[in-house]
Order: C-alpha cells, then sequence, then structure tokens
C-alpha cells in the first residue's frame, strides 16, 4: 500500500515537474522581462509580434480614454510608441509630457503587436500592467535675461528707425 | 544678348522684397500673441526678436530701395525665388532660439519645408516643443500652401501691374478674378472658410476621441493647417499614429484631398458650377493615378502578408497613399516600418504616387495633376493620329473650367517641367547614394523632398550628411516654385556677369 502511494507520489511529482518546466519553457519564448527600446521594437517587429515585452518610456501628449479603455503614448527617447491600456490604469497618470510638463515615466508589460488586428494595422501594445518608475513634474521656463535684453535693444532701434522716417517726411 | 541689371533694378528687387519680409515680420506677431495667450512666455519672447529682426531689414530694405518704378518680368521672378529664401532664413530665428534644433541649417530645413508644404522636420524632442513654437511651424505651412507672395499682395499691395508678375512666378498662373489682388484675396477668403470649418470638425472628434477640450482644438487647428496646405507636420512625433482614430484619418484624408485640390475648382464650385469636379482633368487624372498606384502598394502589401486585415490595408495603405500622392505626408506608421516591412513593390507605388503629386495652382506638389492629364491626351493623341487617315484632321481636347483644344506648344511646355522634376528626383537620389544611403532608400526620400510629400523612410535626420540637407532644400524650394525659381535666379545672375550695359 505504501509502496503503490509512494509511486503515485513520484508520478505526480514528476508530472508537476514537467508541467513547471514547460510553462517556463512557454515564458522564456513570449515573454521579455527586460525593457525593451522602441527602436528595437520597430526594427524587429516580426519578431516581438504577438509576444510579451515589457517597455519603458515617458508619457507624452493626452491620456485618451476610448469607453473602458485608453490609448496612452509613451516615449522613450527615441520613438513614442501608443499603449492601449484598461481605463483603470490611467488614475495613476499624474503628469503628461508638454513643453509645461515632463511626464511620468512609466514602464508597461504587455502584448506587442506588430500590425494590431483591432487597432487597424497600429503598431502598438497592449498593456497587462503598468508601473510608475518616476513621477513627472511641472518645467519652469524662466525668461531669459539674454533674449530679453536682446529684444530691448531691437525694439530701440525699431523706435530710432520710425523717429528717423519721421523726422525725413516732415 | 542679355541686358546687365542695373542700380534701378537692384532697388526695384530690394523694395518689394523689403515689402515681402514686412508681411512676414507682422504675421509673426500672431504666435507671439498667442505665446502670451497660453502663458509661454520665453517662446513669445523670440517671437518678438524674430519679428523686430524682420521689420527692421524689411524698413531699411524698403527705404534705401525705394522707388515708384513696377516690376519687370525678370524683378517679378526674382522678388518670389528671393523672398522664399530670405524668409526661410528669417522665420527661422524662432526656432534657433527655441532650443530644439542642433544647428541653424536645420531651423531653415524645417522653415523651407514648412513654407514649401513639405513635412520633411529635423526638430528634436517635437513632443516637449512648446505650443507657441509649434503654431509658428503649422502656420508658416499655411502661408506657405497659399504662397507667400499671394499674402504679401494680398494686404501690402494695392494694385499693380507687377503685383502679377510675382504672383505668376510663385507657380501660380491662373487669375480667378480678372484682378490680381482679388485673385489673392480670395484664396485667401477660401482658406480661411476651410480653416474655420475644419479646425471646428476636428476639434469636436479630438474631444469625441478622449482628448480635453483645449488641447483638441490646439490639434484640430493644426493638424487643419497642416492637413489643407498638404504640408504634413504635425504636433506630435507619431504624425497622425498619435491619434489611434479612424475618425481623425477619415476627417483628415477629406481636408487634405479638398487642399490638394485647383483653386481653379474650388471657385468653379464657389460659384455653384458642381460638376466641374466630374468633368475636370485634374479630377479624373487623380482618381485614375490614385487607383493604379494604389493597386501597386495593396498588391504588394498583400503578397507579403503585411497587413491581415482590410481595415489595416486601408488605414495604413491607402491611408500612407493618398497622403503621398496629395503630397500631404502624414504617416500611420514609423518610418523604417516603410524599409523594413513594406517591401520593394509598395515603396515603388508609393515613390510613383508621391512623384506624380496634387493638382496645378494648389497647395500640393510634384508633376501635378494637370500635366499628367495633357501628356496623356497628347498619347491619345498621337495614336489617334496613326490609326486615321493621313489627311483627317485631328483635335484633342480636354476639360479645366473650360473646354480647351491641345495645343503641340502646350505639350512642349509640360514635358520640359515634368522632365524637370523627374532630373530633380533623380538628382537627390544619388546625392543621397552618394552619402552612402541605399538607392531606392535615397529615391524615396529624394521623391519626398522635390515633390514637398514629406514622408520619409528614415534618411531625414538632424544626423544626415550637410549636403544632403543643403539638396533637400534646394529640392524643395525648386519643386515649390516648379523650377521658376532656379530658372529666373539663374538668368539674373548670367545677366549679371555676361550681360551687356
Amino acid at each position: 500500500m505504501t509502496k503503490e502511494r509512494l509511486q503515485i507520489t513520484e508520478h505526480r511529482l514528476q508530472i508537476g515537474i514537467f508541467f513547471l518546466f514547460s510553462v517556463l519553457c512557454v515564458l522564456c519564448s513570449t515573454c521579455y522581462s527586460q525593457s525593451i527600446s522602441s527602436v528595437d521594437l520597430i526594427n524587429n517587429a516580426k519578431q516581438y509580434d504577438g509576444k510579451v515585452v515589457s517597455y519603458q518610456g515617458e508619457v507624452i501628449g493626452d491620456v485618451m480614454v476610448r469607453g473602458n479603455f485608453a490609448w496612452v503614448n509613451l516615449n522613450d527617447g527615441n520613438n513614442a510608441i501608443g499603449i492601449w491600456l484598461e481605463k483603470n490604469y490611467t488614475k495613476d497618470i499624474l503628469y503628461t509630457g508638454s513643453y509645461k510638463e515632463k511626464g511620468d515615466l512609466i514602464e508597461i508589460t504587455g502584448i506587442f503587436h506588430r500590425a494590431c488586428l483591432e487597432h487597424g494595422g497600429d503598431l502598438d501594445i497592449h498593456a497587462q500592467g503598468i508601473k510608475i518608475l518616476q513621477r513627472g513634474k511641472p518645467l519652469i521656463h524662466r525668461l531669459n535675461p539674454g533674449k530679453r535684453n536682446f529684444a530691448i535693444l531691437l525694439g530701440v532701434i525699431l523706435c530710432l528707425i520710425l523717429i528717423f522716417r519721421r523726422w525725413k517726411k516732415k | 544678348m542679355f541686358l546687365k541689371p542695373n542700380y534701378q533694378d537692384i532697388k526695384t528687387i530690394g523694395y518689394y522684397l523689403g515689402k515681402i519680409i514686412f508681411g512676414l515680420g507682422l504675421l509673426e506677431t500672431i504666435p507671439l500673441i498667442f505665446g502670451i495667450f497660453v502663458g509661454e512666455f520665453n517662446p513669445a519672447l523670440d517671437f518678438v526678436i524674430a519679428s523686430l529682426v524682420a521689420i527692421i531689414i524689411s524698413l531699411f530694405l524698403m527705404h534705401l530701395c525705394k522707388t515708384d518704378q513696377d516690376l519687370n518680368w525678370v524683378q517679378g521672378m526674382v522678388v518670389a525665388s528671393f523672398s522664399w529664401i530670405v524668409a526661410m532664413f528669417l522665420s527661422a530665428i524662432p526656432l534657433y532660439l527655441s532650443g530644439h534644433y542642433k544647428s541653424y541649417l536645420d531651423c531653415a530645413f524645417d522653415m523651407m519645408s514648412s513654407f514649401t508644404t513639405s513635412g520633411l522636420t529635423l526638430v528634436q524632442d517635437l513632443d516637449h516643443l512648446s505650443m507657441t513654437t509649434n503654431l509658428w511651424r503649422h502656420f508658416a505651412m499655411f502661408i506657405g500652401g497659399m504662397g507667400i507672395v499671394v499674402m504679401a499682395l494680398t494686404f501690402l499691395v494695392k494694385g499693380s501691374a507687377g503685383a502679377f508678375k510675382i504672383y505668376v512666378a510663385e507657380a501660380r498662373e491662373e487669375k480667378l478674378l480678372p484682378n490680381i489682388i482679388e485673385t489673392s484675396r480670395f484664396i485667401v477668403f477660401i482658406n480661411m472658410v476651410y480653416l474655420v470649418l475644419g479646425s471646428l470638425v476636428l476639434w469636436v472628434v479630438g474631444m469625441h476621441q478622449g482628448m480635453p477640450s483645449f488641447s483638441a482644438f490646439f490639434n484640430g487647428l493644426l493638424i487643419f493647417m497642416a492637413a489643407f496646405s498638404t504640408g504634413g507636420f504635425t504636433p506630435h512625433s507619431q504624425s497622425v499614429l498619435y491619434y489611434h482614430s479612424l475618425s481623425y484619418e477619415v476627417i483628415t484624408i477629406v481636408i487634405l484631398v479638398i487642399g490638394s485640390l485647383n483653386f481653379n475648382l474650388h471657385y468653379a464650385v464657389w460659384r455653384l458650377r458642381r460638376k466641374e469636379i466630374i468633368t475636370n482633368i485634374e479630377t479624373r487624372t487623380f482618381f485614375i493615378t490614385l487607383l493604379f498606384t494604389f493597386f501597386i502598394v495593396a498588391a504588394g502589401l498583400s503578397k507579403l502578408g503585411v497587413y491581415s486585415g482590410a481595415m489595416g490595408l486601408f488605414r495604413k495603405g491607402f491611408y500612407i497613399l493618398i497622403s503621398g500622392h496629395t503630397t500631404t505626408g502624414f504617416g500611420t506608421i514609423y518610418t523604417r516600418q516603410f524599409i523594413n516591412e513594406w517591401g520593394n513593390a509598395a515603396l515603388a507605388g508609393l515613390i510613383i504616387a508621391m512623384g506624380l503629386g496634387a493638382s496645378a495652382c494648389s497647395t500640393g506638389g510634384g508633376i501635378k495633376m494637370l500635366r499628367v492629364g495633357i501628356i496623356f491626351q497628347a498619347l491619345k493623341e498621337d495614336m489617334k493620329r496613326m490609326i486615321v487617315p493621313e489627311k483627317a484632321i485631328i483635335f484633342q481636347k480636354f476639360h479645366h473650367v473650360k473646354n480647351i483644344l491641345l495645343e503641340d506648344k502646350q505639350v512642349r511646355a509640360v514635358f520640359l517641367v515634368t522632365i524637370s522634376y523627374i532630373a530633380l528626383y533623380a538628382l537627390g537620389a544619388v546625392v543621397g547614394a552618394f552619402c552612402g544611403y541605399p538607392f531606392l532608400e535615397a529615391l524615396f526620400e529624394s521623391t519626398s523632398a522635390a515633390a514637398n510629400v514629406g514622408l520619409s523612410c528614415g534618411i531625414t535626420d538632424t544626423a544626415m550628411p550637410v549636403a544632403l540637407k543643403i539638396t533637400y532644400i534646394i529640392q524643395m524650394w525648386a519643386g515649390r516654385l516648379e523650377f521658376m525659381s532656379i530658372f529666373a535666379i539663374a538668368g539674373f545672375l548670367v545677366a549679371w556677369v555676361k550681360g551687356k550695359r
């Protein structure tokens, strides 16, 4: 009885190990845990098509909500890639990159599409999870004193020209 | 025998050039006011400087060259040609001051691309560029679509016979109204009506697509200006792909097609002669060439299985094709995808479409549909001649606003310009190849620049050789002014050197 049980347990263990190994193999072939650059994704789009990838970049422009989902564009410094994600993920995004703001730096994990069937052939990523790596911030642009002084100088020159023209007319 | 330009010629050219620069200085106050309105004071200051520099130079020129003499043909041509170059250098000042460009040449490149409604860009970190500077890039494109000279004629010239000469030199031959100033004003009026309507539609659609109200308005305004002028700039680095929106793409198709139509056609429709849309040689030719090139692109893409659904073929294949054919240059894919994925056949179809271009007397570039249509008619006439008895008299007519009899002189002129365009495309491709780029890529980029399209396969970059940047600037300029500029300046210089007093 004990021997039989032992055999069954051993058999189950073998199945378990085999299952775990298979899962690991599948994961290794379809998931890229390290962040991939936009250049790499675009240049090797066929290789990454349909696979789970990690991608990180700054949120730029607007978060465009469409029903229960939203579009976010992430720029990694070379290109911006469109990310299709659930609306509730966007609640964590506070800053979006523009002249006045540095957008949140986020990392997403999701399925990469070379030519997404759902979105008319867009090269995009359907996010499964997002992580805020660095919070964005408002950008302060102080008035450049050099530019200001030069503008004043030009203004003075223009005034002198106009005065000279009027004087000559008289 | 050439006559050497005299002091009076220089004075007249300088005076009218001054007027156009003055107009440019005034136009630069628009982004300046906008910058103050949206609280972007640093960029607004850039426009204070740019505007003052332009106005001071223009006042100097107008004072030094003050004359009552009207322009003759050569002077008109030289004024139009030089005004585009001077405008390029002066209007690049705010771009340079923005800090988003690596050199002044890059800024000049972008401004030439803007004024010629090309759309190739060397801007860095576009997604963080101020709204004020972005407005200027797009507004310059809108002005360029109408024509810098047209704008100046509208507001600064009070009726003169010389006005027609600089108007013609800007690659516009047709008078819609008896008076050229009225014609210019009508062109500006049509543009303004469409600007209000188009921006409004894009604004509403933008909000519907999830953009905040002001952002939707700003994006709508800029995208309209770029689409209607068949320019192709966008406020974001991803071009139209940024919006991920079918409705945005469909509306921009409508706008860019309207923008690519001949102003004569707009005038005919305005006068309720809607039948002209169907009967005009240009719209018919455009329809045929669009179908033909789409067949090539679709076959090429389908063979390689680039897009599996019909929607993909429409939103990528057709959208980019019509954007290229109308010489707009909006993209819904990344530049390297052309080379990595599209394949040679689809690229060839796209290059043909870009090279053929839009309608004559429109905001578009390229060989132009009127010329392509006339070449087809000439071929038809020659084929008829072969079939019918020798003594038979053959007439070939075409319809362009009115019925026109095809003449050999006309065909010759059309062929000359067509060959010049093909030579210009080839020249840029050869320079590109010399700079180390593969020939097909170099041809793609060269055609895009010379036909004022703006689609890029990745060559146009701030790191590309200076020689290639200058080549593309010349191509954009020559292509936009339909070689008048080159002939005018070359003729002027030859007369200067070899002419007799």
